[in-house]
């Protein structure tokens, strides 16, 4: 029986997490060359094009160390944002050890500094590595140096390498049998097994991905999900080799699938127990939550007709991303739709662009929105997620709004232009550490509100590509909140409306009225644009019309080509949704909160 | 509203050319070696479409450039055109002409063949312009030709002219574009067309202004320049009937493209004309030598075909109609009358005005007729 390791790789985004794990795979033989491709474990289309990790996978890699002893090593690969941090945190939970990873150009940012917390939480072995000693502007010193003042880290225990290159890669391997501890757990005591993650099969319903930590799992057994309290008979057991690979046991200390007739992912939850219906657990593991989303906006289909078929594309989608909530919604200006919460902006981009691209469905996304918390007059407490509920203003009598913990690190230079952007954000309480000469982590409290929509580009933007980001939800906190309405063409359209900040309240009124001025085109005839708080107009805007778009001559009876473009032109428009007189494009409704980037 | 109940239209297409101008997108080749064929091809034509329309009450013979053909290959397209169709008593029958195609004498030989109405390809009256758009005229030459048309006998005279450029960034075309208006209507013509410069297609123009060397005037401009055009010839007592087509009297519009307009059929003859009956379009190839081939064979060189949806006919009512000063029934416009909010605003913004149970654009309203489709 060979010996167990059970490893996650964290890393800042762009710091060759995938690129790593492909050569580990590469190196362990499980794919030829032929069938090799970037990014293995990735393995949505959305996954690939962006770069990024959205759901966790696990790979067992054979592997004979040099002294001759053979291994299977359980690389567990983890989402790389924010938005998924629970599944992460699950991720590690089913660990021993991880290697972090520094990129020995780019240096430790925000998220190597998140993840190691997170690591040590867990109690994992840590083995630092630094990747991309191939690149010319690597500094491998100041990474080393870095290691050790931002981390904490022995640099000495760092290992160099470069996964492109596949330099390293023999003393990785080695590292990880030497330094991580092999999981402890017993196959005989009763099972105790946690779900990490799940994902959908159209023929086998869903793959549960599960770290075994006590006992042992086999076909046949009647499983007991702890949480959810459901039994389920199980059909098959085995190891994720890229390829599944039935067993006949999964022992403690193993991680690889189960699959047992559980229709749809909806059915797990990440983080469960699962034990034997005979011989529970006497408990199940720590860590469970229930994820709650924090962002919300409603989906629209663009013509009114779609909305069964968007009913059940989000049906369908839900099978393999549970943490998708939804229930139906209306909106005067848009008509039927639903009203969605995400994990963060990343998985509400993420849900949009695969609705659109894998069930095809023509759909808008209202601007996004935080669930805020109003005490009213009666002593009643409303949470509100949407602006269209927001309640009577003679009824309120408190206002709360999340917060973050924001944690930002930059270099020193952009102190000034982080902190502008911060306080225009509502940022508070920042707190200063210096980890290195000439770079700053900052660390302050923001409402999430300001930092949904287009924070971290804003933060790119303004250093340069230098500043890293992440956060943690902190809390709620009293604030003076408004409702922002938008009127075009003096009708109001619901699905345009924001909650803000009163302080804020005109600044916002302002951008809106001049991104929609940006974002609908010209008509024939005037269109104005208006804010208001109440019935109190704050800002406006107006797009003048057009006042000649005359071109195509209609001579010589070649009528068919004006008529097909014509055809073209009315199936664009029917993308766009028309309130009142005006075509408003698709895009207008989220672009409204994204600052101009001068 | 399909005018059935008018008589259709014939049309020639002339594809023939002595030299490309730069900004024209029409069939056209210079290689006047193919007349012959092109022509013995057409005959074939005309006689397999014989006595498929019925009578005719427009001829219309286009190019391409008609008027370089020589005396005896007007004279056998004549010929064959009489030999296999059936024209009205009152027929209109136009050829367009080149200014230094033709003399006095060629005047007398289009009369004697029946045409009676010419459709002159002015252009511009200024010499930079028409350098400028690669014409082979000269001003002067149009100058000398409009003093003779009349006497000739011509009491029909269309001019085509072209505004919207820049041929000399240190004239304003404004300026340029007035001149060329005053001098050609001392010559009282009964029927302007005056067409934006447009950049299309294929040519040389479309290219420049791909590559940012060449750029329609800005959008005021634009639309100061059509306004003038508009008020200017209306000041003068021409009636605007079209986008681009200006006519003395209701009289001296023109029947022949008005059938493109309101769906009346018309059989067009020649590489690349278009015909159209009872909702049905189709189009013979571009090519000339591909056009020619197919006839010998005694095939048709019909290269496509479309039977038009009911959907597809009321499109077309709708932007034909709103392209010219007749305007649409208000029913195609809206299934209860008076219950759209669009055509309210567009009412109140002047943009068409009612008139009885028809909406037509003003001049105003003209500038936008490539958008206003789309709002219904």
């Amino acid at each position: 029986m060979p010996s167990i390791r059970n490893f996650s790789i964290i890393a800042h985004i762009d710091h060759g997490k995938s690129t790593l794990a492909d050569r580990l795979i590469q190196y362990a033989g499980l794919v030829s060359d032929r069938q090799f491709r970037d990014q293995m474990l990735d393995t949505m289309d959305i996954e690939r094009e962006r770069g990024i990790t959205i759901k966790s996978q696990s790979v067992t890699l054979p592997y004979r160390s040099t002294a001759g002893e053979d291994y299977e090593l359980n690389l567990i690969d983890t989402p790389g944002h924010v938005d998924f941090s629970y599944e992460v945190s699950r991720a590690l939970a089913s660990c021993e050890g991880v290697l972090l990873l520094v990129d020995a150009s780019q240096g430790v940012e925000a998220q190597t500094v998140a993840n190691l917390y997170a690591a040590m939480e867990h109690d994992l072995t840590i083995i630092p590595v630094i990747n991309k000693i191939d690149l010319p502007s690597a500094d491998i010193e100041l990474a080393k140096e870095q290691i050790e003042t931002e981390l904490g880290l022995n640099s000495d225990d760092a290992l160099l390498c470069s996964a492109k290159e596949g330099i390293g890669i023999q003393e990785l391997l080695e590292a990880i049998v030497e330094r991580i501890p092999p999981p402890r757990g017993s196959s005989d005591l009763p099972l105790s097994a946690l779900i990490f993650d799940a994902h959908y099969d159209a023929f086998r319903g869903t793959i549960v991905s599960c770290r075994i930590f006590d006992g042992t799992l086999r076909p046949g057994d009647v499983i007991r999900l702890m949480y959810n309290d459901a039994t389920y008979k199980v059909e098959e057991i085995g190891l994720f080799r890229i390829v599944r690979e039935p067993r006949k046991e999964l022992v403690a200390g193993s991680v690889g699938y189960l699959i047992a007739g559980i229709k749809t992912i909806g059915d797990i939850r990440v983080g469960d127990t699962v034990t034997l219906d005979e011989h529970p657990a006497p408990s199940p593991l720590p860590g469970f939550k229930e994820v709650k989303p924090v962002v919300f906006s409603s989906i629209y289909p663009i013509s009114s007709d779609e909305y069964q078929s968007l009913s059940d594309a989000l049906e369908k989608y839900k099978l393999n991303d549970a943490s998708l909530v939804y229930q139906k919604d209306s909106s005067a200006a848009l008509g039927q739709g639903f009203r969605c919460g995400f994990l963060g902006l990343l998985h509400l981009e993420i849900v949009q662009e695969r609705l659109e691209r894998e069930f095809d469905q023509a759909i808008i996304m209202t601007v996004p929105s935080v669930l805020y918390d109003f005490t009213l007059k009666d002593g009643t407490t409303l949470m509100v997620d949407n602006p269209t509920y927001y309640p009577d203003v003679l009824e309120i009598e408190r206002c709360f709004e999340p917060f973050i913990k924001a944690s930002i690190l930059i270099p020193e230079r952009y102190m000034g232009a982080v902190m502008k952007l911060c306080m225009e954000r509502r940022g508070a309480e920042s707190k200063f550490h210096y980890p290195t000469p000439g770079r700053i982590e900052m660390t302050l409290e923001m409402p999430l509100a300001e930092v949904v929509f287009d924070f971290y580009d804003r933060l790119k933007t303004v250093t340069q590509g230098y500043g890293s980001f992440d956060y943690e939800l902190s809390g709620y906190r009293e604030s003076d909140l408004v409702k922002l309405d938008i009127l075009v063409n003096g009708e109001k359209v619901d699905a345009l409306s924001l909650i803000v900040h009163r302080l804020r309240a005109r600044e916002w009124g302002v951008q809106v009225c001049d991104r929609l001025k940006e974002e609908i085109p010209r008509h024939q005839f005037k269109i104005a644009i208006q804010g208001a708080i109440g019935g109190k107009i704050i800002s406006r805007s107006t797009i003048s019309p057009f006042r000649k778009d005359v071109t195509a001559k209609c001579y010589g009876g070649d009528i068919t080509r004006k008529r097909k473009l014509l055809e073209k032109q009315k199936k664009g428009k029917a993308r766009m949704k028309v309130v009142g007189m005006v075509t408003i494009p698709q895009t207008a409704f989220v672009a409204v909160l994204k600052t101009k980037n001068e | 509203m399909s005018d059935s109940r008018q008589l259709p239209g014939l049309y020639v297409h002339v594809p023939f050319c002595l030299s490309k101008c730069p900004y024209c997108d029409f069939t056209s080749i210079t290689a006047p070696e193919l007349i012959p064929a092109w022509l013995g091809a057409l005959e074939k034509e005309c006689r397999l479409r014989s006595g498929t329309f019925g009578l005719f009450d427009s001829l219309y013979v286009g190019g391409g450039t008609p008027s370089i053909l020589q005396d005896r290959h007007l004279d056998r397209l004549v010929t064959a055109l009489h030999r296999y169709f059936q024209f009205e008593d009152r027929s209109e029958v136009t050829i367009e002409v080149n200014p230094d195609d033709v003399c006095e004498n060629r005047l007398e030989l289009l009369l004697k063949l029946g045409f009676n109405r010419i459709s002159l390809g002015v252009q511009s009256m200024q010499e930079s312009e028409l350098h400028f758009l690669g014409r082979r005229h000269t001003a002067e030459q149009t100058l000398r030709l409009l003093d003779t048309v009349r006497s000739a006998g011509f009491d029909r005279m269309s001019l085509d002219l072209i505004y919207g450029f820049s041929a000399d960034p240190a004239v304003p075309h404004r300026i340029l574009w007035e001149k060329t208006l005053e001098r050609v209507l001392r010559f009282e013509p009964d029927h302007l067309s005056c067409y934006m410069m447009t950049f299309e297609g294929d040519t040389p123009f479309k290219k420049l202004f791909s590559e940012g060397k060449l750029a329609p005037p800005p959008e005021e401009e634009g639309e100061g320049l059509f306004l003038f055009t508009s008020e200017l010839l209306e000041e003068h007592g021409f009636l605007h009937y079209e986008i681009s087509n200006f006519a003395r009297s209701p009289d001296t519009v023109c029947r022949h493209n008005q059938k493109y307009w309101d769906h009346t059929p018309y059989l067009g003859l020649g590489p690349s004309a278009h015909s159209f009956r009872d909702g049905a379009r189709w189009w013979n190839t571009r090519s000339v030598p591909h056009y020619c081939e197919t006839l010998e064979r005694g095939s048709l060189p019909v290269e496509g075909f479309e039977n038009l949806t009911e959907e597809q006919l009321q499109l077309e009512r709708l932007f034909l109609g709103l392209r010219t000063r007749r305007g649409v029934d208000e029913s195609l416009l809206v299934q209860r009358p008076g219950a759209s909010p669009v055509l309210l605003k567009l009412l109140a913004s002047g943009i068409v005005e009612r008139r009885g149970s028809r909406i037509a654009p003003t001049r105003k309203g003209f500038l936008l007729a490539d958008g206003l489709p789309l709002l219904f």
